[in-house]
């Protein structure tokens, strides 16, 4: 009959289902046969790590909303009932929270290698930008997260970031009400942060599952930056991806691993061991550590207003990036001044991440305007100039050459004969 | 006839019959939308303005105390006479958000500051009722977030707030008690 699919698993099971609706077939084309360059190196594994590490998270946070209570009165005390009463909790509970900062390093270094290896560069403009997105939801993610557990910390940090909502002229206040749901950062507030922090790492599956389509319609890049140009430059990415990314899944969860079992609070705040007083603000409001560079920039500029929307213009240029960056090089394996730049904005954000860091006084606030310029000075006026200015390095005709031969390998050594031990 | 009438108008048939559809559906998408937008705005409970009494007596000169009025944070403050003259004598020119001190107090209880104690950055809780506590450069509060300082008036004096501190409704219902709201 038309329309039935040819299915060629050889399990009349499958063959039966594949045959109806051919998803094992979309399976073995895109993640079994799918073509992918020769050449990854181990950047092109934190794609997948995020992936793993969002289902981490979804699972986790599933069984502690079976336990937690969003009510002022109760949240925090329901937090500790995890901590101490609850089986494996402590463990649910650490996995969760620590989980929060492993996905944002992971994604921070993946979106590095987007930025060094040119990912953004067309065709994969519209991949870039998704990406962006899933950035943003993530964001708001992990602010509503950090509020549940209802401590000090919590309570001033959701106070400051709702109220960013008020710079805007006019209606700000408005928004900043309806936000709350009251006068003040409250009852129903946490009520509407639990329900949205249960709602948008779903949504997050949805971008991610758009984010990996366009993937798989450009195709990856690969660190030379160069098309795939023939069958010989790419490996079906099983069996041999799945065992590199496998090989980086253990690395990361050893990392992973080290923080929940050695040090779980490391990377949390003191204060939120306190639960939340409306009525006295901590000595310093510090947020967690991956927001610390756009709270740095926030803090940078004296203008409420103007803080706001430079320190949302920092994710915002991002989306931009692909039409901002005029060279028609990826890599900057090939791009011997841009190199050291892309560097150097890694350097600017790690400044505003001790900046963001301390009270704003004496050296940091200089600290921070300046790696604050950079930041925006990188995007909007280096990118456009030097991709005309710099003279790119010869690109290699294709990514297998230097592989499968055709003249001598540069830099290889020759393979001594394996000694008996 | 109407027909030929219909026919030879501007805007055929059809797509006046897509603009209604279409028109018709957002008048409806916004119809669902807007109880579920609302239902986040404040219930009528939390809206219910709720009053709160305050007896003046215990307050020492020179000192605030803090009540809750609305969940939020009000300072009253009883001054003294130099606070008082200070927060008077003020160029306005010299203020970030221009404001006398006598629109900010009721006339004839000078000596009584009543203000919300947000700060209008990002609404952390200015220091500085206790005569102990830091006050800033000009001796009125002193916000430990972002540096914001606020004189005896309890008007921004240093930014990156932008604007002075609240006033909250209240009243004198005798002169050793004011009710807020």
């Amino acid at each position: 009959m038309a329309g039935l699919h040819k299915s060629e698993f050889p399990n009349p099971v499958i063959n039966w289902i594949d045959t109806r609706m051919p998803i094992f077939t979309m399976m073995q084309k895109e993640y079994g046969s799918f073509p992918t360059p020769r050449n990854f190196n181990y950047f092109w594994n934190f794609g997948a790590l995020a992936m793993i590490n969002l289902m981490i998270m979804i699972i986790t946070g599933i069984f502690l909303a079976m336990n937690y209570t969003p009510n002022t009165e109760l949240a925090f005390d329901s937090v500790q009932r995890i901590m101490r009463d609850v089986n494996y909790g402590w463990l649910l509970r650490y996995v969760h929270q620590n989980g929060a900062s492993m996905f944002f390093i992971v994604t921070y270094i993946h979106i590095f290698r987007g930025l060094y290896y040119g990912s953004y560069k067309y065709p994969r403009e519209l991949l870039w930008m998704i990406g962006v997105v899933i950035l943003l939801v993530m964001m708001a993610t992990a602010f509503m997260g950090y509020v549940l557990p209802w401590g000090q910390m919590s309570y001033w940090g959701a106070t400051v970031i709702t109220n960013l909502f008020s710079a805007i002229p006019l209606v700000g206040d408005s928004i900043v009400t309806w936000l709350w749901g009251g006068f003040s950062v409250s009852n129903p507030t946490l009520n509407r942060f639990f329900s949205l922090h249960y709602l948008l790492p779903f949504v997050l599956v949805g971008v991610v599952f758009l984010h990996v389509v366009a993937l798989h319609i450009t195709g990856s890049n690969n660190p030379l930056g160069i098309d795939v140009k023939s069958p010989q430059d790419t490996l079906p990415f099983h069996p041999y991806y799945t065992m590199k990314d496998s090989v980086g899944m253990c690395v990361y969860l050893i990392v992973f691993a080290l923080l929940v079992f050695f040090a779980p609070n490391l990377l949390g705040d003191p204060n939120n061991f306190i639960p939340a007083n409306p009525l006295q603000t901590p000595a310093d409001i510090v947020p967690e550590w991956y927001f610390l560079p756009f709270y740095a920039i926030l803090r940078s500029v004296p203008n409420k207003l103007g803080g706001v929307i430079l320190m949302f213009g920092a994710i915002a240029v991002l989306f931009v990036l692909p039409w901002l960056d005029t060279s028609p090089v990826r890599s900057c394996k090939f791009r011997p001044i841009y190199r050291w730049l892309v560097l150097l904005l890694v350097l600017s954000m790690v400044v505003l991440g001790m900046v963001g860091a301390h009270h704003p006084e004496g050296i940091w606030v200089v600290l921070g305007r300046l790696a604050t310029a950079y930041y925006f000075a990188h995007f909007l006026v280096i990118l456009p100039i030097l991709g005309k200015l710099e003279r790119p390095m010869p690109l290699p005709e294709s990514i297998s050459k230097p592989v499968l031969g055709g003249g001598p390998i540069p830099g290889a050594i020759p393979a001594k004969p394996m000694e008996k031990a | 006839m109407a027909e030929s009438a219909v026919a030879a108008s501007a805007v055929p048939k059809r797509d006046f019959l897509k603009l209604v559809t279409g028109a018709a559906a957002a008048v409806g998408v916004g119809a669902i939308a807007w109880p579920l937008i609302d239902s986040m705005n404040p219930s009528r409970d939390v809206l219910a303005l709720s009053s709160t009494e305050v007896d003046l007596t215990p307050i020492p000169v020179g000192s605030a105390i803090t009540v809750v009025w609305r969940g939020k944070p009000i300072f009253v403050r009883h001054r003294s006479a130099e606070e008082i003259k200070e927060a008077q004598d003020v160029a306005l020119s010299a203020l970030i958000d221009p404001q006398a001190d006598s629109a900010r107090v009721i006339k004839g209880h000078d000596e009584w500051l009543v203000v919300i104690g947000i700060c209008t950055h990002l609404g952390c809780i200015p220091l500085g009722n206790k005569p102990t506590d830091p006050r800033g450069e000009w001796g009125g509060w002193f916000c430990p977030c972002h540096g914001s300082q606020y004189d005896t008036s309890g008007r921004v004096r240093h930014g990156p707030a932008p604007a002075n501190l609240g006033l909250p409704p209240y009243a004198f219902s005798t002169d050793t008690k004011v009710k807020i709201g």
